[in-house]
């Protein structure tokens, strides 16, 4: 797999037509974002101070990518310091054959994995099978997707949130002979005794890093299922895949972004395991890896750098902005045709794969804000996917009608208070042609494949907070 | 013994031409405006950090249970009980003893019993892993204790074995309450002055908050995925 999966083959549209059609799909999604939402804002509004937590790790981000190239250099220094091997990878090929080297010098044929969004960017598996290699992702839901013919993920967090529990069954029936029943304690139990025989035979494993500690060469991993430090612990050489970006100063600031990762993408204060790793093993220890090796990939994010479209490379990969989107939790995530959905892709995408066969994807946003007001470090989404509409305008020198109707209705607005005031009022005039009662049924652009299926409620008439002006002296 | 970096400087010169200047080879230290990490649980006593480490340690397949040093070797036989009993995998540590008293438990009562016991011993190798890999419970020792997150803090050594804390299908893992603090904001600055001082880090340091879980199948909480199935969290009153 690269950035786009293998459902990119179709187009954009063609692909919101069957998506928006596949009613599981949209409830499971729309009950899980549900439920990841509902805790996470119960977490965050216990804690009192969430917006500070927000402005620390805006900041914490902000500084390190002004100051990369010096904190990847105090890193990989460190990490050589601890007998651990660091590799500078400037794209997905040198990344590539780097690894193949590691493995091939072992003699290794059994590889496992945990899940690590650049080792999919990047296609590492495929690489590794082309050399003879068995790659086995460990991580639950990517274990099942793996053995259903490779289906891409659909989330970033949660990989199969598009399956049904029989569709699982189906795949463990005929790819493990399984005979049990759909009971998820049965699968998972099943995948427990398959997969603990993989980590024990492994040997070489993968890894991703959620934050690489700069002063001490150490990574840090986050989970839930244990599964990524079996691999750190079992097999003799060990690989961590980084993107370049995932560095923090200290331990200190790793506490600061672990604690807003874990609430933003599951709602959980910590989740079951988070773990630091400083080089291999130490003299006389039994377990961790013999060989230590970090490749720290590119891969187009350099030249965001510098760039108008810079913040993106604040991302955490928490996904609540794929969680909060209205446009996500109508169409899933295989429509996007990318393994980076949601706004955080919509954004990412383009920028790491170029505009070519990606036009398409900015325009899969209503740009209603909501993903720049949940992100955990602060990246305005909303206003760089709009920038990237500005782009792709400037390119074609043309944009439908419709969508400058849309844009000025929801977009201009919401970066000004005042603007936003006139926008919000503007908004029941503007999209008055397409409704029907109370209702939009005519949709443009992708918005259309929704309203075909669904209707969306209209903006009222009579604003929120116009009413509320109003209304506010029951209590005199 | 030293690893390679490679390809480094093409990269990293790419890296700074990105963002319009030289190689920074010094930064000035940052100081950051917000520290909202601080707040919690700010001038808590220790008796209020246990009763918030009992309250967030607490949830599927998982518990706390509190005892005094005299009652730590009774506790913790209850527990291995509760779990099914042997076979036990624990470290190589002094402190089972000198902490909790757990000296004659282990070494008399339990083998007393035909509970087998197995304890890490480097020199063994691989048939360390292997007793891991088929024991049912797993017992190993918390250095620094979250209250926020019902969060357990381990450090690895050669005969402290990471893998003890994953392969059982059981662990109970105690803790000082001494060691108890706010949250993950106290481990980190712990860790750093170890750093400050020129210590050698633990290879792996695990933050262990209940028993492994995945919601991978329809969003359904399925615990003991690859790790443990069940977490017991014994708080020593040692204070």
């Amino acid at each position: 797999m690269s950035i786009k999966t293998k459902f990119a083959g179709d187009k954009f549209k063609v692909r919101v037509e069957k998506k928006v059609k596949d009613s599981f799909m949209r409830g499971a999604v729309a009950s899980a974002t549900d439920t990841i939402n509902g805790r996470k804002n119960q977490l965050t509004a216990e804690m009192g101070n969430w917006e500070d937590w927000r402005n620390h790790g805006e900041e914490i981000r902000k500084h390190v990518l002004e100051n990369l190239d010096y904190y990847l250099h105090q890193f990989s220094e460190n990490v050589a310091k601890n007998g651990g091997h660091v590799y500078f990878a400037a794209n997905a090929e040198e990344a590539n054959k780097y690894i193949r080297e590691v493995v091939q010098k072992k003699n290794a044929k059994k590889i496992i994995k945990a899940k690590s969004m650049v080792t999919e960017e990047i296609g590492m598996n495929d690489s590794l099978e082309e050399i003879g290699c068995e790659v086995v992702e460990s991580d639950l839901g990517e274990f099942i997707l793996q053995l259903d013919d490779k289906e891409p993920p659909s989330h970033i967090v949660v990989p199969t949130l598009h399956k049904n529990k029989e569709q699982m069954r189906a795949v463990f029936e005929r790819k493990l002979n399984y005979e049990g029943s759909s009971q998820p304690e049965e699968l998972a139990l099943c995948a427990r005794k398959v997969l603990r025989e993989k980590f024990l035979a492994a040997d070489v494993g993968v890894i991703g890093c959620n934050f690489a500690i700069a002063e001490t060469g150490s990574t840090t991993l986050v989970t839930n299922e244990g599964n990524a430090d079996l691999v750190a612990d079992l097999p003799k050489t060990l690989i961590v895949c980084m993107g370049m970006e995932r560095i923090v100063p200290t331990f200190e600031e790793m506490d600061v972004l672990v604690g807003l990762l874990t609430r933003s993408a599951v709602g959980q204060k910590l989740t079951s395991y988070v773990t630091n790793l400083t080089g291999p093993r130490r003299e006389g220890d039994v377990d961790g890896p013999e060989e230590f090796h970090v490749v720290i990939v590119d891969n187009g994010r350099s030249n965001i750098l510098g760039t108008e479209f810079q913040p993106v490379l604040q991302c955490i990969r928490c996904a609540a902005c794929i969680n909060i989107c209205p446009v996500y939790r109508h169409i899933g995530g295989h429509a996007y045709g990318s393994i980076y959905p949601g706004p955080i892709g919509i954004v990412l995408t383009p920028l790491l794969d170029g505009y070519e066969g990606n036009k398409e994807l900015p325009y899969a946003s209503t740009l209603c804000a909501a993903c720049t007001e949940v992100c955990p470090v602060k990246i305005p989404l909303h206003q760089l996917i709009r920038r990237h509409r500005e782009i792709i305008v400037e390119k074609e020198g043309k944009a439908p009608f419709s969508e400058k109707m849309m844009m000025k209705a929801f977009g201009l607005g919401t970066s000004n208070a005042s603007l936003y005031n006139m926008a919000s009022r503007m908004a029941h005039s503007v999209v008055k042609p397409l409704t029907k009662g109370d209702k939009i049924t005519k949709g443009v652009g992708p918005l259309k494949e929704w309203t075909d299926y669904k209707d969306m409620p209209k903006p009222n008439k009579e604003r929120f907070r116009d009413w509320f002006k109003k209304h506010k002296g029951g209590n005199n | 013994m030293q690893g390679k970096v490679q390809n480094r400087d093409v990269f990293l010169d790419k890296v700074a031409k990105r963002l319009g200047r030289a190689r920074k080879m010094t930064i000035e230290p940052p100081v950051w405006k917000y520290n909202p990490q601080e707040e919690y649980l700010k001038g808590a006593s220790r008796d209020e950090l246990l009763e918030a480490f009992k309250t967030n340690g607490t949830g599927v397949n998982c518990d706390v249970t509190i005892a005094k040093k005299a009652d730590a070797p009774k506790a913790v036989y209850d527990s291995i009980k509760a779990l099914g009993g042997g076979p036990i995998v624990t470290w190589k540590d002094s402190r089972y003893e000198e902490l909790f008293g757990l000296g004659k438990l282990f070494k008399e009562q339990l083998p007393g019993e035909n509970i087998e016991l197995f304890e890490w011993n480097h020199t063994l190798g691989r048939e360390n892993i292997e007793k891991a890999n088929t024991a049912n419970i797993g017992i190993t020792i918390s250095e620094i204790t979250l209250a926020e997150s019902g969060t357990a803090v381990v450090y690895s050594d050669k005969d402290r074995g990471r893998t003890i804390n994953f392969l059982p299908e059981n662990s109970i893992i105690l803790v000082p309450k001494s060691s108890i603090v706010p949250r993950m904001t106290q481990a980190t600055k712990i860790i750093r002055e170890k750093v400050k001082k020129g210590e050698v880090l633990p290879s792996c340091i695990n933050y262990i908050t209940g028993p492994s879980k995945s919601s991978d199948i329809e969003m359904k909480l399925v615990v003991g995925v690859h790790g443990p199935v069940r977490v017991k969290f014994i708080v020593i009153e040692d204070l």
